[in-house]
């Protein structure tokens, strides 16, 4: 079938900086660009170029430009761009229109019509430069109150503590398994999340097993529906467990290896015959209520000796502070709430682009819901999803977060450009992909650094704008929405925000 | 205070009150009675410390004749006769009320609308009123003669003490209650108010008091909405919106009701950074985690100094990278807190030693100890 499809891009080559090294065409997974040894000349298939600007960034003479192709349908408000596109090769397939990370739709981003507070006159902004600043942070389940008796005049703590875990910055790298990511991104995330005193989340693909003694106390180890790569020695390795119930690009649905992707060691650590398929089913088939829930947090628990904080992870839909009262009810240490914008390696396109809710409401509806039912403090929130830049991460904690999970942020700091193809597995960063020719390209020294300075970039940047608030500890902001105000909101988003409007 | 109220959206929490003061207070840890001239003349000594919108007095050891009586200072607004009316009729099926009289005011002091002030000394009816120990009970009454009533607000309701505050410069409060003439105590303490965003309003004057506990604070925190959230989730219902309110619940909350001793208290308000947390001992290091942790959102971040008293303290305290001044002095049985030395030296000439405790370490002044040089060797 003569495919009716308009090019998404257009490679623009200039011929005199052009010197035939033939880079863009190793560094093309898709095949965009072509040499004619006779006419010594670079050609481009233009109709596959996905947009990942992996060749103009290589291009050592900066002949190249990848910018929208200029090709345009009679313009339609109805009918945009992206609709005829995915109708057509639907047309050409009868399949599901498959995509690749977060939700790009012009949804309301509330991080944008949020403003921070600072300091003047009736009281100090703190200089981070000159005093100490601290983001260390604790998740887990505390108790409401702590019982201290005096011996010899010296206090001790006579309360049974729950697991608590330690971060140094409240940010935290979120789900992406080992077979969706390549080892080497999957292995960079871990190194970098050691080296920063923070977490990384195995995703539902299991931890491979020499990685367990050097990184599981830095890992969140996932149990999801398909159970991938589960055993006790799995749960033990870990510092925290999280019961994956839906995921914020996909509510609803169970995440989707294909077979392609599953190699030999991949498909030994999820523990499933090599080129299979590793579909996850929708739900977990022991979890159909909330009391199923709270015997599988039980499960996990009694194989770790209650020694590991379990969280429960959903996606952020209507309900979504109920749901996440009765999972703090049902015996749970975390909440995470997984948005609107989180991001995936595979899923139907309809189902990302339409199924959830904004994470910023969600967060503020739970926390707001845990709070008047008085058990906001027996469970920390981890916020998931569209966190773009630091100033995301504070005001995440202004409305109620303990800390956040990163996943895209990530992604793009060790080089992924959004553009969408990772269920492809032809990912030109070598990041979401297990070709060894692609995979090599990813540096992990290279790529951990580029994550340890990103979180050590934000970090920097939390403490300017804490000290500017004339706070010195994270703890002082965390649901502390006095220090929040929205512009350009509407009246119900404003109360649903628990926010004042600016000037008001 | 205990209530279930649930608001929509806190959108609609109006908002906190801004203000930045002066204090002063004295104990004689022997239990010694004196007057007030010293509270009085310090806190004239700072008088640009306060714009005349509000200043108050906490008194302890001050109705000796009444002391197993819980006293209770209330204000009647607008000389609201019904208010009054209502109010004692109220206390009559609660409590025995054993003595009550208007208190005494000086007509020829000019002060902003002056309310109705009457005290009453009450004992309720039985030791324990199911299961609710006496002390809870006379708490839950005053409150919702706060909450409820028309024009009437309860300044204070503690044993053997009284709070007297009004709207004016501290000593033009006492000029009008004759603080100097009429009463002795063994603690008072003192504050003038400057606030930058309310008029004055009787009740909204320091100090702050629940039973015997005052609060009089000075400062601005930064932490107020994660303070007050986390007060919330123990039945506390902040209705004045103000800094002191926070503090002086969180000490309700800490001190009266979970009996933690101060010395731990003021590390939950002011904890050491995690810096110093590092190299402490095991044991140590265990507990300053242990309360940062579980007590995170108690921790009152930005300037503040305080002065908590209760019959038998006085504890001056000021936060953790000490943004609010505070120095502390004692000569004899005399232990002195201000927010000014010069204050300190202007009332007692011959002052013995005068310190300024760090950021974070309490000043205890408790009856028949010498607890109060603690601080001495850490001061800066």
């Amino acid at each position: 079938m003569y495919s009716h499809l308009l090019p998404e891009f257009v490679v623009e080559r200039r011929e005199d900086r052009c010197i035939r090294c033939r880079a863009c065409e190793r560094q093309c997974p898709n095949g965009v660009h072509v040499y004619d040894s006779d006419l010594d000349t670079m050609f481009s298939l233009e109709e596959n170029c996905v947009g990942c600007q992996r060749c103009a960034v290589i291009c050592p003479t900066n002949a190249l430009s990848v910018r929208h192709h200029p090709a345009e349908y009679r313009k339609n408000s109805s009918w945009t761009r992206d609709r005829f596109q995915n109708l057509k090769k639907q047309a050409e397939t009868g399949g599901v229109v498959l995509t690749g990370s977060g939700n790009d739709k012009s949804y309301r981003i509330y991080w944008d019509h949020l403003v921070l507070n600072a300091s003047q006159v009736t009281n100090p902004s703190i200089d981070p430069l000159r005093e100490p600043m601290e983001l260390k942070t604790f998740i887990g389940r505390k108790p409401d109150t702590l019982k201290i008796n005096m011996e010899d005049g010296e206090p001790r703590v006579e309360s049974e503590l729950h697991p608590n875990l330690e971060l140094e910055t409240p940010i935290v790298f979120s789900a992406m398994s080992y077979g969706a990511i390549s080892y080497r991104a999957y292995k960079s995330l871990a190194r970098a999340a050691k080296e920063s005193g923070t977490l990384f989340n195995t995703g539902e693909g299991g931890l491979p097993a020499e990685m367990r003694a050097e990184f599981g106390s830095n890992a969140v180890v996932q149990c999801a529906s398909g159970r991938f790569g589960v055993d006790k020695d799995y749960l033990n390795s870990a510092a925290m467990l999280e019961i994956k119930i839906g995921q914020g690009a996909k509510p609803g649905i169970g995440g989707h290896l294909p077979g392609e992707k599953v190699a030999e060691h991949i498909a030994v650590t999820r523990m499933i015959p090599r080129g299979t398929d590793a579909l996850s089913p929708a739900p977990q088939h022991d979890i159909y209520s909330i009391e199923d829930l709270s015997m599988l947090i039980y499960a996990l628990k009694e194989a770790t000796n209650y020694e590991k904080p379990v969280s429960v992870k959903v996606a952020a839909v209507h309900n979504v502070a109920a749901i996440a009262s009765g999972i703090v009810r049902a015996g749970a240490d975390i909440v995470a709430i997984d948005g609107l914008r989180g991001g995936t390696g595979a899923a139907p396109l309809a189902t990302r682009d339409n199924v959830g809710i904004p994470m910023e409401l969600a967060l503020a509806a739970v926390d707001k819901r845990l709070r008047d039912e008085g058990i906001r403090n027996k469970c920390s929130i981890l916020a998931a999803s569209g966190i773009r830049c630091s100033s995301d991460v504070i005001k995440a904690i202004a409305l109620g977060a303990d800390a956040v999970y990163i996943g895209t942020a990530a992604l793009v700091a060790m080089g992924c450009t959004l553009c969408q193809k990772c269920y492809t597995g032809k990912c030109a960063w070598g990041i979401c992909t297990q070709d060894p020719y692609l995979v090599k390209r990813l540096n992990p020294e290279i790529s951990t650094q580029r994550l340890v300075n990103l979180l050590s970039g934000w970090s920097h940047e939390i403490k300017e704008m804490l000290g500017g608030m004339g706070i010195n500890a994270v703890e002082s902001l965390r649901g502390n929405r006095e220090h929040l105000r929205g512009i350009g909101l509407q009246e119900w988003e404003l109360n649903t925000l628990g926010v004042k409007g600016a000037g008001e | 205070m205990i209530d279930n109220r649930k608001i929509e959206s806190e959108r609609f929490l109006p908002d906190k009150d801004i203000e930045n003061c002066g204090l002063f207070g004295v104990m004689n840890t022997s239990g010694t009675r004196f007057g007030g001239e010293m509270a009085i003349n310090a806190i004239k000594n700072m008088k640009v410390r306060g714009n005349g919108l509000g200043g108050g007095f906490a008194i302890y050891g001050l109705y000796p004749q009444y002391k197993d009586y819980y006293a209770l200072h209330v204000m009647y607004e607008n000389k609201n006769d019904e208010a009054k009316k209502n109010a004692e009729q109220f206390l009559h099926e609660n409590f025995y009320v054993v003595y009550d009289e208007e208190i005494p005011t000086n007509p020829e002091v000019d002060v902003f609308c002056p309310p109705l002030v009457w005290r009453y000394f009450i004992t309720p009816h039985k030791k324990e009123i199911n299961g609710v120990s006496e002390d809870e009970y006379v708490i839950s009454r005053v409150m919702d003669m706060n909450k409820y009533m028309q024009d009437v607000y309860v300044f204070s309701s503690g044993k053997d003490m009284g709070v007297f505050k009004g709207v004016g410069f501290p000593e033009e409060i006492a000029d009008y209650f004759m603080l100097d003439k009429l009463y002795e105590g063994h603690i008072w303490t003192v504050h003038s108010r400057f606030p930058t965003n309310t008029p004055g309003w009787w009740g909204g004057a320091h100090p702050f008091s629940i039973l015997d506990w005052t609060v009089v604070h000075n400062g601005e925190i930064s932490s107020y909405g994660t303070n007050r959230r986390f007060l919330e989730l123990h039945n506390f219902y902040c209705t004045l919106y103000t800094d002191t309110e926070v503090m002086a619940y969180a000490v309700d909350l800490l001190m009266r009701r979970q009996k933690l001793p101060i010395e731990v208290v003021s590390k939950i308000f002011a904890p050491p950074m995690w810096n110093s947390i590092k190299y402490m001992k095991e044991r140590e290091k265990q507990l300053y985690t242990t309360l940062r942790m579980v007590y995170a959102p108690l921790l009152m971040n930005g300037p503040f100094t305080v002065v908590i008293a209760n019959q038998e303290e006085m504890i001056g305290l000021t936060d953790r990278i000490r943004l609010r001044p505070i120095t502390a002095g004692a000569k004899d049985d005399f232990v002195f807190l201000s927010s000014e030395e010069g204050a300190i030296r202007y009332v007692c000439p011959d002052l013995e030693l005068a310190w300024t405790p760090p950021g974070g370490e309490p000043v205890v002044a408790r009856l028949n100890s010498k607890d109060h040089l603690k601080s001495l060797n850490k001061s800066v």
